[in-house]
């Protein structure tokens, strides 16, 4: 077989895998949902999002560990990942094959021509690893600065080797960067030292909104699988909504279609994960390569090259994905996946420049305390971010999410959404409970999401922590948040009409949602009793037939007791009399009587909401609800305590 | 760019080799770093276990509780007759005492509204520790104002600069979450703690003055200043929280100034409408007894004020401050 079509199956294969555990994240036990199915694997083989967790938080959470397998694997074999495993690699090239179908050979050739903008990717990589990085530089800054036998050893050695390496004569590059580095050490240990607990350095994980894979959840969670599903209804009962999804849907649409043009455009020029192996496969053992640097010069070899790595001459090692469609076209063989150099030479390092690199650190470096001036994550944090059950404390969540969107596509009720800036951009479409979408709220035995996050963005909880049960008793549940009732919207509260629809509805046991009851006089509801029959009271003026028959009605004589309306017609209203008591409440003629609504008016209990939001799903008054869960009093930020 | 040419006097199965053992290598170490820092739990709930090093207490061991009231219009003159009564400056400082003056910087506004200590004193019992012999006088507080212009406004800044007190602004890395023993509501809680870290002798000035919520704010009140974060969740439980102030700092000294007391509208105050000529300065080492003895100042009584009786009862003092008062 050749190993074009053995790449092709690997792909396809992958790809429906990968398509398969987007399927699966359905809650539920058959052998098509959750069950035990590793859905996060594609997330974890990606070592970009392994590598900026652990600068960001200095671990490496769990199956995040795979992404050691992949970096290992790219130094013996290149960019396999890329051209063989990754689901949005073979959706790319899939475009690109459509694209260039029916054009001529030199046409074709001149697509796959390596382009200088290739190197962009790697300032994006460079960027968005630095303004994660800040934090661990930090940390280690920090530990080294409390040990003074650490710290002045080391502080004396970055001084002596800049100094060093200033005054004798060494290569360029190892002048260099040995020069900043010690530098940056020497400055890095000084502010560390007077300043110690001012963070002045922040880490911002933005990886997510680059990463293939994290791309890819996040467009078939919250794009393809709601745009498929939705009249099929195979995977959810109702139809997905997520405010916030259609620039995802719009930026995929553009890759897609800018892949007509140039096939593999992201992996090209936007990949910061592509960029990531690429730097990796400069050491790699097996690569593709010219036996002889003698040829016709036909350039097939390059018809459909993938990588734009040009294998023709010189190949560029960090721009091929092993794609190996150099390698048939080839009518003398001359070129080969080899351990061996090219003849006709090659490019190890990305076409990058010193300076560029430089200048793309600094400015994740600078990124990252820029995103937190917002102070969206601190003091000026939005409540309208409820953030999904198990979530860690703002700083610490930002540190994690991907933004990949599993949580969203887990939840039995799809009461998670991504938000768009109330977050600030730092915390652009992380995951936010949005009650009016969905099928209900936040459910309260389900600790889905938590599970299924793949970086501990969402801690994983066990049902009896979320609850407060057990061995968390004295921890008390989890809060979201906490509902508010908006007295000027509540119909009992404003409209004098009988609804608390929100306390029935409150999972909590007791409920968090209580009532007191009131007795509210109606508009235009006192008459002049003008005759009595038995408990038939007419009155002075027309009524509505029926209005006053729905049971929450009264009718009272002055200063007396209001005794139930059973029914009334255009005259008159008729009494459901208490038996025994029907002589003293009966009006007599001439008495001047009040007609009353009986009234409960919900109040919500903090020491007992935990903000689910039900109570704001069902709430009748669908545009702006009468009660709002906002993200007082969450348990996550100790800070947003509301209450004693 | 880095164009690595094979080298032709070399084999190529030397290249090989040394590029296979680079990947092992490679391989290798990226396995362990990630090792090293494989996390299988992922992050725990965040409870905490409560700070292990407790506040000192700061009062003398060994001297009983003692309580002065002195009367007149002269502030600093008030505060140097308290201090005589009470046997001198010296029972309190020794040489070599770093001193911090917990002052009351609440609100940007002049000293003569008596929302603030007033400066006066702030200067008068600042000297008076120096010459008792302290080494360093520190003045703090966490204001409910913007903290410079607190303490610019109210004169403190420049009273401490005078008597040669250094000023220390409620910086966020000078606070530190601290859980009080045995406290219900200060746990895990920023506290101004590094003012207090570099001291071993706290005295408390504060004024007298109304408010709302717990009935009066004197001495007890005060240390509030010590708290950060959003504190003010604790006015739902504002005698709660003084009675365990109370516990937090067992001051050396304290002083509460009511020569003019802020009889309504406080604890901001305002108007010199406001204000009494109480002509009354308090000092002692009980702050209980200290705050008992001011309600009368505000024509308060002890049961007017629940929190006193709770840190009675908590041990911490005594209501009963004419069992203590030097005649």
């Amino acid at each position: 077989m050749r190993i074009t079509n053995t790449r092709r199956i690997s792909q396809i294969f992958f790809f429906t895998l990968f398509l398969w555990f987007g399927i699966v994240s359905t809650l539920g036990e058959r052998f098509f949902q959750l069950r035990g199915w590793p859905i996060n694997w594609f997330l974890q083989l990606d070592p970009l999002s392994g590598l900026a967790l652990l600068l960001a938080t200095h671990t490496v959470y769990a199956g995040l560990l795979w992404g050691v397998a992949t970096l290992a694997l790219t130094l013996f074999l290149g960019r396999f990942f890329c051209g063989w495993l990754c689901p949005y690699g073979a959706w790319q090239q899939f475009m690109g094959w459509l694209g260039k179908r029916g054009l001529s050979a030199p046409a074709a050739v001149e697509r796959n021509r390596p382009h200088p903008a290739q190197r962009v990717k790697y300032w994006l990589l460079a960027a968005l690893l630095a303004a994660a990085a800040a934090d661990l530089v930090h940390w280690l800054l920090a530990g080294v600065v409390r040990q003074p036998l650490l710290l002045w050893p080391l502080s004396a050695l970055a001084v002596v080797v800049v100094i060093a390496l200033l005054l004798f004569k060494t290569s360029s590059a190892f002048r260099f960067w040995g020069v900043l580095l010690g530098a940056l050490l020497a400055a890095g240990l000084l502010m560390e030292l007077l300043v110690p607990q001012n963070r002045w350095l922040a880490a911002a994980l933005q990886t997510g909104l680059l990463d293939p894979i994290a791309l890819m959840h996040r467009t078939f969670n919250l794009v393809i699988l709601p745009l498929a599903d939705g009249p099929l209804n195979l995977l959810s009962a109702t139809a997905r909504t997520y405010p916030g999804a259609m620039p995802i849907g719009l930026l995929f649409l553009l890759f897609t279609f800018l892949c007509l043009r140039i096939p593999r455009f992201y992996c090209r020029f936007v990949c910061p994960l592509g960029a990531l192996l690429g730097v990796l496969s400069r050491w790699s053992v097996w690569r593709i390569g010219k036996k002889e640097n003698r040829c016709a010069d036909c350039r097939l070899c390059e018809r459909d090259c993938e990588g734009a790595c040009a294998p023709a001459g010189a190949i560029r090692i960090s721009e091929c994905v092993l794609c190996m469609n150099c390698l048939d076209p080839c009518r003398h063989d001359l070129i080969g996946y080899r351990t061996q150099p090219s003849a006709a030479g090659q490019h190890d390092t990305p076409d990058w420049s010193r300076r560029q690199v430089v200048t793309s650190l600094a400015a994740g470096l600078v990124a990252a305390p820029l995103l937190r001036l917002e102070g969206a994550a601190t003091v000026g944090w939005h409540p309208e971010v409820v953030r999904p059950p198990g979530a860690l404390a703002e700083v610490d969540f930002l540190a994690r999410c991907l933004k990949c969107g599993q949580c969203m596509r887990v939840c039995p009720t799809q009461v998670i959404r991504p938000a768009g800036l109330q977050g600030g951009f730092e915390g652009l479409w992380t995951p936010m409970l949005d009650f009016r979408v969905g099928s209900s709220g936040c459910q309260l035995n389900c600790v889905a999401c938590s599970h299924v996050c793949p970086t501990a963005a969402l801690r994983p909880l066990s049902v009896d922590e979320r609850l407060g049960r057990g061995g968390f008793a004295q921890a008390g549940p989890l809060r979201l948040g906490m509902a508010f009732v908006d007295r000027g919207r509540c119909l009992p509260w404003a409209m004098d009409t009988p609804c608390i629809v929100c306390q029935e509805n409150c999972p909590v046991s007791p409920k968090a949602i209580f009532t007191r009851e009131m007795w509210q006089a109606v508009r235009n509801g006192r008459h002049t009793v003008r005759s009595v029959t038995d408990a038939r009271v007419v009155l002075s003026a027309p009524l509505v037939a029926g209005q006053y028959g729905t049971g929450d009605y009264f009718c009272r004589k002055g200063g007396g007791v209001p005794v139930p309306i059973a029914a009334n017609d255009a005259e008159a209203l008729t009494l459901a009399l208490p038996p025994g008591e029907a002589e003293k409440a009966i009006p007599a003629v001439g008495d001047s009587v009040e007609i009353l609504i009986r009234l409960q008016q919900p109040q919500v209990d903090p020491a007992r909401c935990i903000g689910c939001g039900v109570c704001e799903h069902e709430c009748p008054v669908q545009g702006r609800r009468a009660i709002r869960v906002t993200a007082e009093n969450e348990s996550r930020q100790r800070g947003h305590r509301l209450i004693l | 760019m880095n164009d690595l040419d094979p080298q032709p006097d070399r084999p190529e199965r030397r290249w090989f080799l040394r590029r296979l053992l680079r990947a092992g290598l490679g391989g290798l170490g990226i396995g362990a770093l990630g090792w090293a820092f494989w996390d299988r739990r992922g992050p725990q709930s965040g409870e905490e276990s409560p700070s292990n090093d407790p506040l000192p207490d700061y009062s003398i061991p060994g001297q009983a509780r003692r309580l002065a009231m002195v009367h007149g219009a002269d502030r600093g003159a008030s505060v140097t007759a308290a201090l005589a009564a009470l046997g001198g400056m010296e029972r309190f400082i020794q040489t070599g005492d770093r001193v911090l003056l917990k002052v009351n910087a609440a609100f940007a506004a002049p000293p003569m509204i008596g929302a603030t200590t007033h400066p006066e004193v702030v200067t008068r019992v600042a000297r008076l520790c120096f010459e008792a012999g302290a080494h360093q006088v520190l003045v703090t507080d966490n204001p409910i104002n913007d903290p410079a212009s607190c303490f610019a406004l109210t004169g403190i800044a420049a009273a401490a600069q005078a008597a040669g007190a250094q000023l220390l602004l409620p910086t966020d890395q000078r606070f530190e979450n601290y859980s009080l023993p045995n406290g219900r509501l200060i746990r895990r809680w920023p506290l101004l703690r590094a003012p207090l870290r570099q001291v071993n002798k706290v005295i408390g000035l504060a004024p007298v003055k109304d408010h709302h919520r717990s009935g009066a704010s004197m001495t007890l009140k005060n240390w509030y200043g010590l708290l950060g974060g959003r504190r003010n969740i604790f006015h739902q439980e504002i005698h709660t929280i003084i009675a365990e102030l109370a516990m937090l700092i067992r001051p050396t000294l304290v002083i509460l100034d009511g020569t003019a007391s802020m009889m309504r509208n406080g604890p901001t105050g305002g108007s010199l409408d406001d204000l009494k000529p109480t002509q009354t300065l308090i000092a002692g080492t009980d702050p209980v007894a200290v705050d008992a003895a001011g309600a009368a100042l505000l024509d308060k009584t002890v049961d007017d004020l629940p929190y006193l009786r709770m840190a009675e009862r908590l041990g911490v003092g005594t209501v009963d401050y004419r069992s203590i008062l030097v005649k």
